[in-house]
């Protein structure tokens, strides 16, 4: 072989003892390499002996040593020569550093030959970390044992599980649940049950808690009889309801927060009956409780007590309590409320509901915490669909409506979203008839930040509202805000505060339909044509919509021109932009640099400049 | 029985650090923590310096290795229980805390053996400040021979010379080991630090095996040993105004087999069994047990010497031994009153009380133990002397940390029950504790501990370690 071949490995084989250890784990970490370069054989006869001799290094080399060895068996020759690594592996489940035994005793499961004799060997070790590891081997060895060695594996697991030392009882107890799986079931219940009682009934607190873990996996082992017999009286020495109610009731309150929080699926287990008469009482105090952590944690829950409680409790017991949450002052515990609702709605039925608990509701919507207006508006479409079209119009639309003029952007937002679902589950006509005039009108508002959440609303209705309703109504709507230049000065667009005091003569100055100029209006404007035109026919596309796209590509603000000549191209996919990028990209270096519209109008002109430059590579291959 | 054995006649064993008279001690060569591992295997011992250092026993079982003993062939029993230097290590280093403006000594409070295995050894020492974990094992140091590449096990910075030297590599070679050598090393596993604001005191290792507890002036925080970065307090008296502040955590030991219980003494001579099951913290304590002096009794040292400075629990966890400046109490766990025994240690100071206040020896801190069978219990006193007590009898024996020629002891016949090892030339008193004119309040043996099982006492009397058998 050629020198440049060996001599990386060479290299690698000599670092296996460098002086340094970060050296000797790199070697270590590819102990693979240096075995397919050695052979099978020399693996056997030099390899193996060779780290088999230096087990005595850093916990860092031994882990990655241990790791490595997991997967040698096809480096030594195959599973008839595998019983060569468990010298070395058996060391290594005997050093003092805990992840070095585990992952040694991984590999040991992994390697898998003569495991009942590691086992066995690791079993009566001297030392308890030969003893803890070996507690890993035993359901894994089980398996694969005669019944003689099987005998034998279960009377060393007896031992271990009464060692002296605590760390091997928590070995065992951690290991009894996996071990009792592969033991045969007769043996289960003779003596492995007998085990787990004793490491149940264990003076040390940890050995116990180990013990506990496993109860699950010696439920499913046992037969029903003995489980019942058995495990029962273990696990629950005494009636679980009176300890629950007593936590519900402790003085800490982060006790009481997370036993709150499990109070529904607590009461899944229990009568109706139960229910009222035990953790009834409880969640009433709770719902006056002095923290307002513990009352979120129970008004995130207390919804799924209704449909076990069934319609008559629920009036009787729960109403009260929703109806105190619903006031809480806190606005995260009314949050948690609302959000569940749908459950109770389920159980009591919409005129119970809408009795009891609209009010709040509506007083909710216009809560001055945002996120509670904003889960309010989130959840509008649910009681929609509950309540039906009528009730939700008297009820709710008007609510609805208002959302849509919040100050804070994602309550609009999420209102226009809400409209659309509105609209969807009420069908088109209805959306004509309550939904389109009200949004319409809205356009009107003098704020451009308002106009553009209804442009929102309307291309998330223009897709569910019948055509005529599109093509008669909103079509020109959006044409107008396109088309009009007058505007406000600039400065009054900068805040509806600032320009409130000249309102009146400002509009009065400027008609209100021809309040159109910002910009940003403008734009959105192009955009939606762009996705209204393909639900229109050629006919209104030419007449309507391009015009007004072609006059928007003659506007002064270059954002509106793009997406004027963006929106044009989709319509009409001959008409090009050629000649035009260069310019463009210019501008947008300018635009990148030159805010327009305050600090908003920054974000957008940064963000139609990320923008831009996609739709310049997209252009850029059109050509 | 046990009259003939913890009580009988004590012998000297051997001893480490030997002063020879008129020596200078350095500070830092004074033993500040004795301590034996659970089956008495080991011994290890701190110092003022932050060196901890490890004893074994030469193995009793198997014949001793003829070329190794330095035995000065004592009687043979005592021989089982002979000790040799293992190895040492600088625990602590002296640090300085900037923030404020404190220093933070190097010496060694205490020492605690943790779970050993294999060819390891673990064990817990503390300074004042920060509790370290060592990890003491037998290092292979191997030399080898035979590289692919000469050169390289020396330095690994040559790669391109030794490429350039060695043009002929043709076959892979494995390193052979040509010579193995054992050497023992410490290593410092885990550093568990900043936890306490005050001066830790105590350390005392769990039951279980995998928590231990550190105590402090008015703290007690419960560590896991797997983790340093987290600790949890299970006791604070700190009261929120300091004004307040009316007694001191002095030290803290947890139950034998209980790993849910510790006991805690206080400044005030109070000790507090507490259960970590009842509560995540414990200040409100399961018992309390604490002695009313009667009024009259009561004199302005009172409450000085009234503080505990140790307190040991038996080995069957049935009893608590404790040891304040002039006594040793043995509390029963069942009784919380009074205790069931009270040992006076040093009853002739008790007029010089005055003294030993001005000369702060009154403040001196001194170790209690307990033999494993709990029949004998020890503490150390003035002079180098240091007390044996039969638990149940009245048995009561003085010794003195010294190299006790057996001709002396025998020239002073034990007179009931009492005898004492004294040397020559120390004072010249009777056998009795009678009025002692030249008590040397400087050579004060604090620390000693008693082997688990057998009837060994090593007493460390400043720099020197003295091991007596009986």
């Amino acid at each position: 072989m050629a020198n440049e071949e060996l001599l990386p490995i060479a290299i690698l084989i000599d670092e296996l003892k460098s002086d340094e250890p970060m050296r000797r784990l790199n070697s270590v970490t590819r102990l693979s390499t240096i075995a397919v370069a050695l052979g099978e054989e020399r693996t056997r006869s030099e390899l193996v002996p060779f780290l088999a001799e230096n087990t005595d290094d850093e916990d860092e080399v031994l882990l990655a040593q241990a790791e490595q060895l997991g997967a040698f068996v096809p480096f030594v020759g195959g599973p008839q020569y595998a019983h060569l690594l468990l010298p070395l592996l058996e060391t290594l489940s005997t050093v003092e550093e805990t992840v070095v035994r585990e992952k040694a005793v991984d590999s040991l499961c992994k390697v898998g030959v003569q495991l009942p004799d590691s086992t066995l060997r690791l079993a009566t070790g001297d030392w308890f970390t030969s003893r803890v590891s070996a507690a890993g081997l035993f359901a894994t060895a089980y398996a694969r044992s005669p019944p003689a060695i099987k005998t034998e594996l279960r009377a060393l697991f007896t031992s271990l599980c009464k060692d002296d030392t605590p760390m091997v009882r928590r070995a065992a107890a951690q290991k009894l649940g996996s071990f009792a799986k592969v033991v045969e079931r007769d043996f289960v219940s003779r003596e492995l049950m007998s085990l787990f009682t004793d490491l149940t009934q264990d003076d040390q607190d940890s050995v116990r808690l180990l013990a506990v873990e496993s109860c699950g996996a010696f439920a499913s082992a046992l037969s029903r009889d003995d489980a019942v017999s058995h495990l029962l009286p273990v696990v629950q020495k005494t009636e679980l309801t009176p300890n629950f109610v007593r936590l519900l009731r402790d003085s800490e309150a982060e006790v009481r927060v997370a036993a709150a929080g499990k109070v529904s699926a607590f009461s899944r287990n229990l009568q109706p009956m139960q229910v009222v008469q035990h953790i009834i009482p409880c969640v009433r105090e709770l719902s006056t409780d002095g923290s307002q952590y513990v009352r979120a944690a129970l008004a995130s829950v207390v919804m799924e007590l209704a449909p076990l409680l069934g319609k008559q409790s629920t009036i009787e017991h729960l109403v009260p309590v929703f109806l105190t949450l619903l006031k809480d002052q806190y606005p995260d515990v009314r949050l948690n409320v609302i959000s569940k609702l749908d459950q109770v709605n389920q159980v009591i039925g919409i005129e119970l509901l809408a009795q009891s608990l609209l009010p709040a509701i509506e007083e909710l919507a216009e809560d001055k915490h945002w996120r509670v207006r904003l889960a309010i508006v989130d959840h509008i479409p649910l009681l929609a669909s509950q309540l039906g079209a009528e009730f939700f119009q008297e009820k709710l639309g008007p609510q609805c409506m208002k959302s849509l003029e919040d100050q804070v952007a994602s309550i609009r937002e999420a209102a226009a979203k809400t409209l659309q679902k509105i609209a969807q589950e009420f069908g088109p006509e209805w959306a004509k008839e309550h939904l389109v005039p009200t949004v319409l009108g809205m356009m009107k508002n003098p704020h451009y930040l308002y106009r553009m959440t209804m442009l929102l609303a309307i291309s998330m209705l223009a897709s569910i509202v019948a055509h005529d309703v599109l093509v008669g109504q909103m079509l020109p709507v959006l044409l107008n805000a396109a088309k009009d230049k007058a505007s406000y000065p600039y400065w009054a667009q900068v805040s509806p505060h600032f320009r409130r005091p000249m309102h009146e003569s400002l509009d009065k100055q400027y008609p209100a339909h021809a309040i159109s100029a910002v910009p940003n209006v403008k734009f959105n404007v192009a955009k939606m044509l762009e996705r209204i035109a393909p639900l229109l026919e050629r006919s209104v596309v030419q007449q309507t919509i391009r015009p007004t796209l072609v006059d928007l590509c003659e506007d002064s603000d270059m954002d509106v021109r793009f997406y004027a000549r963006q929106a044009l191209h989709s319509c009409e996919p001959h008409w090009l932009v050629s000649g035009k990028r260069h310019q463009h990209s210019q501008w947008c270096m300018n635009r990148a640099t030159l805010p327009k519209e305050g600090a908003l109008g920054f974000l957008n002109g940064s963000l139609c400049f990320a923008g831009h430059c996609g739709a310049l590579a997209q252009v850029g291959c059109a050509d | 029985m046990a009259g003939e054995g913890a009580t009988g006649e004590w012998q000297f064993l051997q001893c480490f650090g030997e002063r020879t008279p008129g020596e200078d001690i350095q500070e830092a060569d004074v033993i500040s923590a004795v301590e034996f591992d659970a089956n008495g295997l080991h011994l290890a011992t701190g110092d003022r310096g932050g060196r901890v250092v490890l004893f074994e026993r030469v193995n009793p079982l198997a014949k001793p290795p003829a070329p190794d003993t330095r035995a000065p062939a004592p009687v043979p029993r005592g021989a089982a229980y002979e000790y040799r230097y293992m190895t040492e290590f600088q625990s602590h280093e002296p640090e300085f805390d900037y923030l404020k403006s404190l220093e933070i000594e190097e010496k060694i409070n205490k020492v605690r053996w943790c779970r050993s295995s294999n060819n390891t050894r673990m064990l817990l020492s503390t300074n004042d400040k920060t509790v370290k974990l060592w990890k003491v094992y037998e290092k292979k140091v191997t030399s080898l021979a035979n590289f692919n590449i000469e050169g390289r096990n020396t330095s690994v910075a040559n790669k391109p010379n030794a490429l350039s030297s060695h043009p002929k590599l043709t076959s892979l070679r494995m390193p052979k080991v040509t010579s193995t050598e054992v050497l023992l090393a410490a290593r410092c596993k885990k550093v568990y630090a900043n936890a306490h604001t005050y001066h830790i005191n105590s350390i005392s290792v769990n039951s279980d095996q995998a928590t231990f507890l550190s105590a402090d002036d008015l703290r007690v925080n419960l560590w896991n040993l797997d983790i340093t970065e987290q600790s949890f307090n299970v006791v604070d008296i700190k009261p929120s105004n300091m004004e307040d502040l009316t007694e001191v955590i002095t030290s803290a030991e947890f139950h034998p087999d209980q790993c849910n219980v510790f006991a805690y003494s206080s400044s005030k001579g109070c000790i507090r069994l507490a259960d970590m099951r009842s509560a995540a913290l414990c200040d409100k304590h399961a018992k309390a047990f604490e002695e009313v002096e009667a009024q009259a009794n009561k004199s302005f040292f009172s409450e000085i010497i009234a503080s505990i400075s140790d307190i040991t629990f038996s080995k069957d966890g049935r009893y608590i031994l404790s040891r304040d400046y002039m006594t040793l109490k043995l509390w029963d766990l069942a009784k919380e009153s009074a205790p069931v025994a009270t040992f006076n240690t040093h009853e002739h100071l008790r007029a010089r009380l005055c003294d030993l206040y001005e000369n702060d020896s009154i403040f001196d801190k001194f170790d209690c133990c307990m033999n494993g069978k709990g029949d004998a219990i020890a503490t150390g006193s003035y002079n180098n002397m240091f007390r044996v007590f039969g638990t149940w009898n009245s048995a009561d024996l003085t010794l003195e940390a010294s190299r006790d020629p057996m001709r002396k002891r025998l020239a002073t016949p034990s007179k009931a029950n009492r005898f004492a090892i004294r040397k020559n030339g120390v004072g010249k008193r009777g056998a009795g504790d009678g009025a002692e004119a030249g008590t040397d309040y400087a050579s004060k043996l604090l620390h000693l501990a008693w082997h688990p099982e057998a009837n060994v006492i090593a007493a460390a009397a400043s720099n020197s370690l003295y091991m007596y058998c009986a």
